[in-house]
C-alpha cells in the first residue's frame, strides 16, 4: 500500500494500464514531457515514449474526434481535456459521435475511450477553469460518467473506465487533486462502474453527493452530530439508485449536494427518483444544496458559490427540523 | 500534357529595426515620429513594470494566475498604435500593452486577474472586447464585429490577437474562411511565440510559416518581426489600408517570444532550453528601441532613471487602486446574469447566505435555522 494523492493514484492507474495493455495510449495538450498541467501524466512520456503519450495540436475536437477513430480501430485512447471549460469544442464529437456510434452501427462499432477531464472550483483558477458540467454529459445517452472523490476510488474506477467497452467521461475534481492522501494498493484493482460507496452509516438522514462536495459533506456531518448516512455516487451514469433507495427508506430524509448549478443539475434527477421509489417513506421534502443558477464566478466569490460545509449543515438542520 | 504549376506564392518577412538596432531607412523613415516613439517606449516600459509587479503579486498570494506579457509588448502595442481608436481590439490574454495604450485602466487588468469580475467592466468607448480564455474562439467575434461595420457602411475594422496554438482550433479556421470568402475587413494578428504552454510550434503547424495558413484561404498575408515595433506598425498599416479600402481581411504572423512562463501556474524550465530563452532576451523589443532612441540622442540615462521611477509609481498606484476597491458583495455574481433577474434566481440570491437550500424559506418554520457551532479543528 502507498499513501497517495488523487493525482498520484490516477498516475499509477495510467501506468499500470499502459503496461498491461499496449493498445492504451494517452493524447492531449501538454500531456507529454510537461506531464499535463496538473502533472497527472508526469513521467509517462519518459516511460512510454511519444508514440503512446502524445502531445497534440491545441484542438479539442481534434483530440476527441481522432480518439474515436483510434478506438474504432481497436486501440484504447485516453484523451485528456485540460479543463472542463474547454470541453466546448469537443462536445460535438463526444455527443454526436462517441455517444452514438454503437447505436448507429447496430453494435458493430464501439468507442472504448476514457475522456479525462479535471472539473470543479475551489482552486482560485481563472474564468472557465472551475465549472461542473457533469449533468450535460449524464443527460447524453450513450456515455458513462464517473467522478471519484478519493484516491482509492480514483484508481479503481479509472482502471474500470479504461477497460469499459463504451465511452466514459472521467471527471476529476481538481480541488482535491492534492488535498489529502489515502492508502492505495499498489496492485491493480477495479471498482465496478455504477456502484455507490457508503462513506459513513447513519439512520437519521441520508446525504447523497459526489466529487469534491463529498469532502464538504463529511465536514458538515461531523459538525451536525446527527446520525447521518453519506452516499458517494462515484459513478453518475449508470448511477446506483438502489443504494440511495435503501438508505432513504431507512432514514426517511435526504439532502443532495452538488457543485453544479441547481436547475437541471443531477440532484434533480436523484430527487425525482426518490419520489418514484421512496415517497411513502419520506418524512421531509428532499433538499438540494447546489451551485446557483449563475455562471461560476471568478475566484473572489467562488466559495460563496460552491456548497460549503456551512450551507450543507444548514440544509441538514432544516431537513431534520421539518 | 506537361505538368504545370497550379499555384505558387511567396511570403514577405518584414524587419525594420533589427536586434542590433540597425534601421531600414527605406521602410522605416517617417513611419513613427520621434515623439511617438518615445511615448511608445515609455509605455512599453511601464507595461513591463506592471508585468513584473503582477508576477510578484501572484507569488505573494495577492493575485491569482497571471499570464506574463514580457517580450511580446511590441505586437499588441504596435497594432493599437497603428489602428484608429474606433477599430475593435479583440484580444486573447497577453495583450496588456495594446489594451492599456488604447486606454484600458491598469487596475482593471489587475482586478481581472485578482479574480474580480468588475475588472471586466470595459468602458464602451474603448472598443475592446474582454480577454478571451477559451483559445481560438475570439477570431469569430472579430469577424462578426468587422462584418457589422461593413454592413453599416462604416470604415471600421476589427483586429484580433491569438497565439500559434490557437491556429489549431477549428474556430480559427472558420473565422479565416468566413472573413476571406465574405470579404470582411478583419485583421488576424498571430503572435507566434513558438510555444503553446509546453507544446512546440511544430506540433501546431508543420509548414515553415504560420502565415501560409492564410494563403490557403485566399487571404493576403505577411510575416514580421514581432519584437520590432516598426515592422509591426508597418504591417498593421498595410493590413488596415487593404481592409479599409477593399474590405478585405489580412493575416499577420508576428514572430515573437514569451520570455516568461506560460502563466504563473507553469514552469517553462520543464520543457524549454535556457539557451533558447537567452537568445530571445537579446532580441527584447524594449532593449531594441532604447538602443535606437539612444543612438538618435532622444534618450539618455537620466531619462531612463526618471522613467523607471515613474513606472514604479504608476504601477504601484494602480495596484493600490485595485486592492483598495472594497470586496465585491457576496451575491454580486447574480447580477448581470440577465437584463431582468428571473424570480427564481432572485430568490436564490436573496436566500443564498441564510438558507442551505437557497429555496423558498416559507417552507420552513422558524425560517433561519441556527447552526451547531463549528468544531475546534
Ligand atoms: C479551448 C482551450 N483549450 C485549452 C486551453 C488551455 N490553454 C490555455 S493557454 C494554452 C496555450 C495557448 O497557446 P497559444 O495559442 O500559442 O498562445 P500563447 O499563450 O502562447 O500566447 C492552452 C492550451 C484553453 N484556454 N482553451
Amino acid at each position: 500500500m502507498a499513501n497517495l494523492t488523487l493525482v498520484q493514484a490516477i498516475n499509477l492507474a495510467l501506468i499500470q494500464e499502459m503496461e498491461r495493455d499496449d493498445r492504451v495510449l494517452i493524447l492531449g495538450e501538454d500531456v507529454g514531457p510537461n506531464g499535463g498541467v496538473f502533472r497527472v501524466t508526469e513521467g509517462l512520456h519518459k516511460r512510454f515514449g511519444s508514440k503512446r503519450v502524445v502531445d497534440t495540436p491545441l484542438a479539442e475536437s481534434g483530440i476527441i474526434g481522432t480518439s474515436i477513430g483510434l478506438a474504432i480501430a481497436g486501440l484504447r485512447p485516453i484523451p485528456e481535456i485540460q479543463f472542463e471549460g474547454f470541453l466546448g469544442p469537443a462536445y460535438d464529437q463526444i455527443c454526436s459521435h462517441a455517444a452514438r456510434m454503437r447505436t448507429r452501427t447496430r453494435g458493430a462499432m464501439t468507442i472504448p475511450l476514457t475522456v479525462r477531464v479535471p472539473v470543479g472550483g475551489g482552486i482560485h483558477a481563472p474564468e472557465l477553469h472551475s465549472d461542473s458540467p457533469e449533468s450535460i454529459y449524464i443527460h447524453q445517452p450513450g456515455l458513462k460518467v464517473v467522478m471519484p472523490s478519493s484516491p482509492y476510488d480514483a484508481k479503481g474506477l479509472l482502471i474500470s473506465a479504461i477497460r469499459d467497452p463504451d465511452p466514459v467521461m472521467f471527471f476529476e475534481p481538481k480541488r482535491i487533486y492534492r488535498a489529502f492522501r489515502e492508502e492505495v494498493p499498489e496492485d491493480e484493482y477495479t471498482l465496478p462502474l455504477g456502484k455507490a460507496r457508503v462513506v459513513c452509516e447513519g439512520d437519521a438522514m441520508t446525504v447523497v453527493s459526489w466529487g469534491s462536495s463529498v469532502v464538504q459533506c463529511m465536514q458538515a456531518i461531523e459538525r451536525s452530530g446527527r446520525s447521518i448516512e453519506l452516499i458517494d455516487l462515484r459513478t453518475l451514469y449508470p448511477f446506483d439508485m438502489d443504494a440511495v433507495e435503501a438508505s432513504v427508506k431507512k432514514t426517511g430524509r435526504c439532502v443532495i449536494v452538488h457543485e453544479a448549478p441547481k436547475t437541471c443539475g443531477f440532484g434533480a434527477e436523484i430527487a425525482a427518483r426518490i419520489m418514484e421509489r421512496c415517497f411513502l417513506y419520506l418524512e421531509s421534502p428532499v433538499q438540494r444544496v447546489a451551485g446557483f443558477d449563475t455562471i461560476m464566478p471568478y475566484y473572489k466569490l467562488e466559495l460563496d458559490y460552491m456548497p460549503d460545509a456551512d450551507r450543507i449543515a444548514r440544509a441538514i438542520e432544516e431537513t431534520a427540523a421539518y | 500534357m506537361p505538368i504545370k504549376s497550379a499555384f505558387t506564392t511567396s511570403i514577405d518577412h518584414v524587419s525594420i529595426l533589427d536586434a542590433e538596432a540597425r534601421f531600414d531607412e527605406k521602410l522605416g523613415a517617417g513611419l513613427i515620429p520621434d515623439a511617438d516613439l518615445v511615448k511608445l517606449y515609455e509605455h512599453m516600459c511601464i507595461c513591463r513594470q506592471l508585468d513584473e509587479v503582477a508576477f510578484k503579486l501572484q507569488r505573494s498570494g495577492r493575485m491569482g494566475t497571471f499570464p506574463q506579457n514580457m517580450g511580446q509588448e511590441a505586437t499588441s502595442m504596435g497594432a493599437a498604435y497603428a489602428l484608429e481608436k474606433t477599430d475593435w481590439l479583440v484580444p486573447c490574454y497577453r495583450e496588456n500593452a495594446g489594451l492599456i495604450w488604447r486606454g484600458m485602466p491598469m487596475e482593471m487588468i489587475l482586478l481581472h486577474w485578482m479574480g474580480d469580475e468588475r475588472g471586466n467592466a470595459i468602458p464602451r468607448e474603448l472598443h475592446c472586447m474582454p480577454l478571451a480564455i477559451p483559445i481560438g474562439t475570439q477570431m469569430l467575434h472579430a469577424t462578426g464585429l468587422a462584418w457589422a461595420a461593413k454592413y453599416r457602411g462604416e470604415k471600421r475594422l476589427a483586429c484580433t490577437f491569438f497565439g500559434d496554438g490557437a491556429t489549431s482550433e477549428g474556430d480559427f479556421h472558420e473565422a479565416m474562411n468566413f472573413a476571406a470568402n465574405l470579404d470582411i475587413p478583419v485583421i488576424f494578428f498571430c503572435q507566434n511565440n513558438f510555444w503553446a504552454i509546453s507544446v512546440p510550434g511544430k506540433i501546431q503547424c508543420s509548414a515553415p510559416t504560420i502565415a501560409q495558413r492564410a494563403v490557403a484561404y485566399g487571404m493576403d498575408t505577411i510575416q514580421c518581426d514581432g519584437n520590432d515595433i516598426f515592422a509591426v506598425v508597418h504591417c498593421v498599416r498595410q493590413a488596415a489600408k487593404l481592409a479599409r479600402e477593399k474590405g478585405r481581411p489580412f493575416f499577420i504572423e508576428a514572430v515573437t517570444y514569451r520570455l516568461g512562463d506560460h502563466t504563473t501556474a507553469d514552469d517553462a524550465r520543464r520543457y524549454r532550453e535556457q539557451a533558447e530563452v537567452d537568445s530571445w532576451k537579446a532580441r527584447d523589443p524594449i532593449i531594441r528601441i532604447r538602443k535606437f532612441l539612444t543612438a538618435k540622442k532622444l534618450w539618455d540615462d537620466a531619462k531612463e532613471a526618471a522613467l523607471a521611477e515613474r513606472a514604479e509609481r504608476e504601477v504601484a498606484a494602480a495596484v493600490e487602486r485595485a486592492e483598495g476597491i472594497a470586496a465585491p458583495n457576496r451575491t454580486d455574481f447574480f447580477n448581470h446574469m440577465y437584463a431582468t433577474i428571473p424570480p427564481d434566481l432572485a430568490l436564490q440570491r436573496d436566500t443564498a447566505q441564510t438558507h442551505g437550500i437557497g429555496q423558498d424559506p416559507s417552507q420552513i418554520e422558524g425560517a433561519v435555522i441556527e447552526l451547531p457551532a463549528k468544531s475546534a479543528h
